[in-house]
């Protein structure tokens, strides 16, 4: 059995612990918010947090994720529903085409809010690179990630 | 384990409609005539209405006899008493934002409120709704006019329903945000409140309903926030790949990696023995690259069981048939024929060597792009429940109605014995236009009995794509001493099968530019034998000729020592429609209006610092008319900055404007993305690409500025899937010349050596 703290959620799963975490989210938990597109670290569509760290779920295996905080697209928002000022501001500035790479997008720009609250284009282009939008999707992505970060920028100052 | 979204509809009613209408009479999607299909009130009432358009009486009469008691969801609109308003978009979503866009203009028609508005994706039922596929940029120009009459039929229904209520004329009362009021009084009827007594009316035919003007329009034309946003940034199920159905494995397909293939053995007894596998088998196929192909299925309990046996499975091909293509020997045999004539000629027209002959300056040049691959996100994939002759299937595709036909082929069952739901696709790009992937989980699916979701790899899917055809133009040109373009000579290479007709989207059309803008003119061809299948990819020929085409044009603006944007507008000509009565053809008015407005926008003209250079192009594809300037820079060692592109358009009216900003900018990212690096070669008839680390689609690092610019024409809409991406290649690489003095005429630019 291999247990798996996801979204705050404790599981226990009969599954084959080498098995990449993508799968095992996909197939096992039902969360499938978390996207296939390579397989092999080059796309990014995968991208989840372990410890609030980006990583990309094709290619680590779940074993790793045992006594690690999992976090998936399915759980950035808070528990009350409340969305992460990056899913609105995706939705704000009508960031998706066909809206299969944004989950991925969205996980990459939120670890980078958690560690630069006021990224700059370069930090953008620095932290972003891998996740790739075969859609073409940047120049909205590069406007929401500032617009997020503008948005909990304010917020902080109001506290 | 059922999901809650994509929903299962159980679709009783498609039977009944395909049924009772024979193959004359269910030609809905023509435009000529129009009539209103009243499907049924829903139960607890309400109202639902389907339109088909060009479909006669007799089956409209006999569809709502039968389903006048049934729940159809097969209608574009659906009002409830409780005021809510559903409308079905027909057509697939595959990042086109059509899910958005369709939905929008009946709304617009209906005056519905908008955000309460909530959208469903239709089922496949052509009796009704018509076209159901996505391809050719073609959805809104096919679909404007039935969308229209739909909302528009519907809000007069509710109209009339409030007007009798009231007791007043229909003519004294208007709608508003999903409500009718009676303007004397003042008085309001929610849509909702009126839903049951709006059902019990006639539909009304066409000529007694009023389409709005486009100055009446609160909705078309705005800013819309795609439909599925919330659910695409809260990770819910959405997509094909997303898709569980109850008892489902997991499978994968291994096919020949040179088209063409068969199986001569393969170790299946220890696939089969391998943890998760539940069945390994060889599906001989029909042969048909679109269809089946011959390959080895492993099904498993789970999609990493599946992947991990694929890694295990060896299998020995029989190649004895199969493809030999080979990219590097295409380059050699077209190098060496450009200074030849081409082998047929196609088009003669005018008198060319005159041309050549009186010339004051003549250009030669020999232009190569490469086999490219869709490659969208989502790998392709399918689920398929084949039970007691029957099947039904859950797949992103962008033609559900003749995906149900190869289906029926490639099993040997009627159609009427499939069900098809569509699901959001993660990118199209032209690629599931073919639904090879739908009939393999078709098959998988009935040899194991059982449920299967197929998936593939990505290998898989760069493996087996139908490719966009690499090409060479060796081109000679002339100009006279006016410094007017006089003469156009183009030996094309390309590729065929049959070595009769060049494979799918590799030939030049009728009519492609500057033939009909050019007294002296001449196009011969010459074959390469080819056997790897090739098909449409995003502006299927366009993406390619617009890069040689309007390059070589700026050579000869540069060879004439004229301006470009001078040049070109001197090419397009007085304003006419270049085949007139076609409003969906090329207009040189609304060319040199977008070549102009692109000009201005971009600061053409104004001096840029060394290094830097701007470049025009003009394409019309897809009745889309566009041009874009790039502006760039380029250092000494060829590395490439693209800092801006400014897209001018003239699509007719937009629908919505965000998304058709949307479309652009992807198009500009998509153009720059496959110009700079991205190249499918082959060898021995294998791709020798298998993943993103070789065929880099860009990050977001190289994207430039992009302004998008449209004129709203009166002409009728059309979609922007496509005709924007055309002009990014030829602009960036005039603008290259003007920055560097390079010319570049070999795409990939990696392949001159260019870098981002
Ligand atoms: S699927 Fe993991 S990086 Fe592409
Ligand atoms: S929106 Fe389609 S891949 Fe990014």
């Amino acid at each position: 059995m291999l247990n798996l703290t996801v979204n705050g959620i404790a599981h226990s799963i009969d599954v084959d612990a080498s098995t990449p975490l993508l799968w095992v989210l996909r197939d096992d938990l039902g969360l499938v918010g978390t996207k296939f597109g390579c397989g092999k670290s080059f796309c990014g569509a995968c991208t989840v947090h372990l410890n609030g760290k980006p990583v990309r779920s094709c290619s680590v295996p779940a074993r790793s994720g045992v006594g690690q905080a999992i976090t998936t697209i399915e759980g950035l928002a808070s528990k009350n529903g409340t969305l992460h000022p990056l899913q609105e501001a995706w939705i704000e500035h009508d960031v998706p085409q066909c809206g299969y790479c944004q989950a991925g997008q969205i996980m990459s720009a939120a670890a980078l809010l958690e560690r630069n609250p006021v990224p700059s284009d370069a930090d953008i282009d620095d932290a972003m690179q891998d996740n790739l939008c075969r859609c073409g999707t940047y120049v909205r992505i590069r406007k929401a990630i500032h617009s997020a970060a503008a948005k909990i920028a304010n917020k902080g100052d109001q506290v | 384990m059922k999901i809650n979204q994509p929903r299962i509809f159980a679709n009783p009613a498609s039977a009944h409609l395909v049924a009772t209408s024979d193959a004359t009479n269910t030609v809905c999607g023509q435009i000529n005539r129009r009539t209103f299909l009243k499907i049924a009130g829903i139960s607890g009432g309400g109202l639902v209405l389907g339109v088909c358009l060009g479909g006669p009486s007799r089956a409209v009469a006999s569809a709502s006899n039968i389903l006048a008691s049934d729940f159809a969801p097969n209608a574009f609109i659906q009002i409830s008493p409780d005021g809510s308003i559903v409308i079905y978009s027909k057509g697939p979503e595959i990042g086109q934002g059509i899910k958005t866009a369709m939905p929008m203009i009946v709304a617009e028609e209906l005056d519905a409120d908008w955000s309460q508005v909530r959208v469903e994706q239709a089922p496949i039922n052509t009796a009704v709704y018509g076209r159901q596929s996505a391809g050719g940029s073609r959805s809104i120009a096919m679909s404007w006019d039935q969308l229209r009459y739909a909302g528009a039929a519907a809000r007069s229904m509710l109209l009339t329903a409030a007007a009798e209520r009231w007791g007043v004329a229909a003519s004294e009362c208007t709608t508003r945000l999903s409500t009718v009021i009676h303007t004397g009084s003042g008085r309001r009827l929610k849509y909702g409140e009126l839903a049951e007594d709006a059902a019990a009316l006639p539909v009304p035919g066409e000529t007694s309903v009023t389409l709005k003007q486009r100055k009446e329009y609160r909705l078309l034309g705005t800013r819309v926030g795609g439909v599925d946003n919330r659910a695409i940034v809260t990770g819910q199920a959405l997509f094909g790949i997303d898709q569980v159905v109850p008892g489902m494995l997991y499978a994968v397909y291994e096919k020949c990696p040179a088209t063409g293939g068969s199986v001569a053995s393969a170790n299946l007894d220890q696939i089969r023995a391998l943890d998760g596998v539940r069945d390994a088998f060889v599906l001989a196929g029909n042969g048909l690259t679109t269809e089946l192909m011959p390959g080895v299925a492993i099904v498993a309990t789970s999609t990493w069981a599946a992947f991990a046996a694929k890694q295990q499975l060896r299998v020995s091909w029989d190649e004895s048939d199969a493809a030999t293509d080979s990219w590097s020997d295409a380059i050699a045999q077209a190098t060496a024929l450009a200074t030849k004539p081409g082998k047929e000629t196609l088009v003669e027209q005018g008198n060319v060597d005159d041309a050549f002959e009186h010339a004051a300056h003549t250009v030669e040049a020999f232009y190569t792009y490469p086999f490219v691959s869709h490659a969208p996100l989502e790998p392709q994939n399918c689920t398929a429940w084949y039970q007691d002759g029957a099947i039904e299937i859950w797949a992103p595709t962008q033609t559900p109605d003749s995906g149900i036909e190869l289906v029926a082929h490639t099993l040997g069952i009627e159609t009427d014995r499939i069900t098809l739901h569509q699901l959001r696709a993660g990118g199209g790009f032209g690629r599931r236009l073919m639904n090879d992937y739908m009939c393999e989980a078709a098959a998988i699916s009935r040899h194991v009995g059982a449920p299967v979701k197929l998936q593939w790899t990505r290998e898989d899917d760069m493996a087996h794509d139908f490719y966009r055809p690499g090409g060479f133009h060796s081109l000679k040109a002339a100009v006279d001493s006016s410094g007017k373009l006089s003469g156009w000579q183009n030996h094309f290479i390309t590729f065929s099968a049959d070595g009769q007709i060049p494979t799918s989207r590799g030939d030049i059309p009728d009519g492609e530019f500057p033939a009909p803008l050019l007294a002296n003119y001449r196009l011969t061809q010459t074959l390469l034998p080819w056997k790897t299948p090739t098909g449409p990819w995003r502006a299927p020929r366009s993406n390619a000729l617009a890069f040689v085409e309007q390059s070589f044009l700026h050579e000869l603006a540069i060879a004439a020592g004229r301006d470009h944007l001078e040049f070109l507008l001197e090419v397009m000509g007085e304003p006419r429609w270049l085949q007139p009565g076609d409003d969906r053809s090329l207009n040189t008015g609304r060319a040199a209006a977008v070549i102009k407005l692109a000009a201005e926008k971009s600061g053409w003209g104004r001096p840029l610092p060394a290094g830097r250079g701007r470049g025009l192009a003009f394409y019309f594809c897809h009745a889309g008319h566009f041009a874009e300037v790039a502006e760039v820079s380029v250092d000494p060692n060829k590395k490439l900055t693209v800092h801006r592109v400014t897209v001018a358009g003239d699509i007719g009216p937009i629908v919505n404007l965000s998304g058709a900003e949307n479309q652009c900018e992807g198009a500009v990212i998509d153009g720059l993305s496959t110009m700079l690096g991205l190249e499918i070669t082959l060898e021995q008839g294998r791709v020798q690409e298998s993943n993103f680390g070789q065929y880099p689609i860009l990050g977001i690092a190289a994207t430039p500025h992009i302004d998008v610019h449209f004129i709203q024409s009166d002409f009728p809409p059309t979609g922007l899937g496509e005709p924007a991406l055309p002009p990014l290649a030829p602009a960036v690489c005039n603008a290259i010349f003007a920055a560097s003095g390079h010319r570049a005429r070999t795409l990939p630019l990696s392949r001159e050596g260019f870098r981002t």
